[in-house]
């Protein structure tokens, strides 16, 4: 027997999205595979790396961790919506100054994470900014310069607003 | 690394969750937060035929704080009842134990309540509800039960919810007067399951003497087992109290088993010297209260 399909409406990076899926459907496989938004990278599927972090209604999320018809109708925020047209976010222009990545797997999860992050807390200590980001994984570019992007975006924040 | 297929419920209502869990019977698995369900379900360790979401239902978010304690709804998220005031105020232990589970993004979706159900022996929220004599709040087809915390963990991820019940909400006591928690616990990294963590109650009489120390301990046994060590602290004021023969009553008394991260004499090390520092922070607690 065939499996049931939903059909789900999601807003995504502002953009009001349809798909049909299985209710089994990660948001994480729906984003990459029935909306083609490959930004968003999928690493452990168990929630141990932060890869797959979006924002739900502008809340860090795995999307690994989330079934898509879980959140029919709400507002989805992922790497590809970040940046303002084609100038990159405050949190992107860190990361690229700072050497925030290098291989860029992991970067989409903290991207994610870190934009939510200061926009709850602007001026984290580095204390606050290394638990904000204890959740994201990160293999070769080495955490140092990650954490130095944090405060460089928020830097950038704070000179801009 | 994807679920295995099966039939999916969104209920609108309390009603309609019951009938659909009493349906699915042994065949049916309710979806709150989904983080401790989701990597079970990816890794293919669980199958439902039935996953019943309830992230739909209304009016189970609440977080209430009142004089007897903290009644928290099935879909209140870890950080909502983390960033809580009157809750935290009402019952400390809460916050102080909800920083520790695993991190913010995680702690975003996940709920207080699955996280009961689900009971996990590593995991912090069980032992809080053991060590405060709390209560889980079950929904069935024409009925609802208040099954204490002592009989509500009955093995490792077993719960006394039953096929066709919902765990609605739990009460967690709130702080009696001058009496103070903590939460130590040891991971090998941060937002890890701890590889042994001590929840701690220290109360004080009148004359500020120590008439009241209870510990819960993480990681030590099938299911968060409560130690009572009011006795061998004796009837003295916190500084000094025995806590170190305390600390030796909870080490001789747990269980604690190997695994790939520590062994059980590790294990039961940790226990003592968390038991030893979680009662000693409790008791400075209870002198500010």
């Amino acid at each position: 027997m065939p499996e049931q399909a939903h059909e789900i409406t999601l807003v995504v990076n502002g953009t009001v999205r349809r798909a049909e899926v299985p209710g089994r459907r990660l948001l994480s496989d729906c984003l990459r595979h029935d909306l083609g938004l490959t930004g968003t990278h999928v690493g452990c599927e168990h929630g141990v790396c932060g890869c797959c972090t979006v924002l739900l209604d502008g809340e860090p999320v795995r999307s690994c961790l989330t079934f898509a018809v879980t959140v029919d109708g709400r507002e989805i925020t992922t790497v590809e919506g970040l940046a303002d047209g084609d100038r990159m976010s405050p949190v992107q222009r860190a990361f690229a100054e700072c050497h925030g990545l290098q291989c860029g797997f992991c970067t989409p999860g903290f991207l994610c994470t870190v934009t939510a992050l200061l926009r709850e807390n602007p001026a984290p200590t580095e204390e606050e900014v290394l638990e904000g980001v204890s959740g994201n994984l990160c293999r070769c570019t080495g955490y140092q310069n990650i954490l130095k992007a944090v405060h460089r975006a928020a830097e950038i924040m704070a000179e801009e607003s | 690394m994807k679920p295995p297929p099966f039939d999916y419920h969104a209920p609108r209502s309390l009603g309609e969750a019951l009938d659909v869990l009493a349906e699915a019977g042994e065949e049916g698995k309710v979806l709150a937060g989904g983080q401790s369900l989701i990597p079970l379900l990816n890794m293919r360790l669980a199958a439902p035929a039935h996953l019943v979401d309830i992230n739909r239902l209304p009016g189970l978010a609440a977080v209430e704080a009142a004089p007897d304690g903290v009644r928290i709804g099935a879909l209140a998220r870890h950080a909502q009842v983390e960033r809580s005031e009157p809750a935290a105020v009402a019952q400390p232990l809460l916050r102080q134990a909800l920083r520790l589970v695993a991190h913010p993004v995680i702690r975003n979706r996940g709920t207080v309540v699955g996280s009961l159900v689900h009971a996990d022996p590593a995991a912090e929220l069980p032992a809080v509800l053991a060590l405060l004599g709390g209560s889980v709040r079950l929904a069935r087809r024409g009925g609802t039960r208040d099954v204490p915390a002592g009989e509500f963990f009955t093995g490792p991820l077993e719960s006394a919810a039953a096929p066709g019940e919902l765990a609605v909400s739990a009460l967690f006591p709130a702080l009696p007067p001058r009496s103070g928690t903590a939460f130590r616990e040891v991971a090998r990294r941060h937002g890890d399951y701890a590889l042994a963590g001590v929840a701690a109650l220290v109360g004080l009489d009148e004359d500020l003497r120590v008439t009241t120390a209870r510990v819960a301990c993480v990681s030590a046994g099938p299911v968060p087992a409560v130690a009572d060590v009011a006795g061998a602290c004796g009837h003295r004021p916190p500084a000094s109290a025995d806590w170190a023969g305390a600390a030796e009553a909870v080490r001789a008394r747990a269980e604690p088993e190997d695994d790939i991260h520590a062994t059980a004499a590790y294990r039961r090390h940790l226990i003592g010297v968390l038991a030893e520092r979680a009662l000693r922070d409790a008791a400075r607690e209870a002198l500010n209260a």
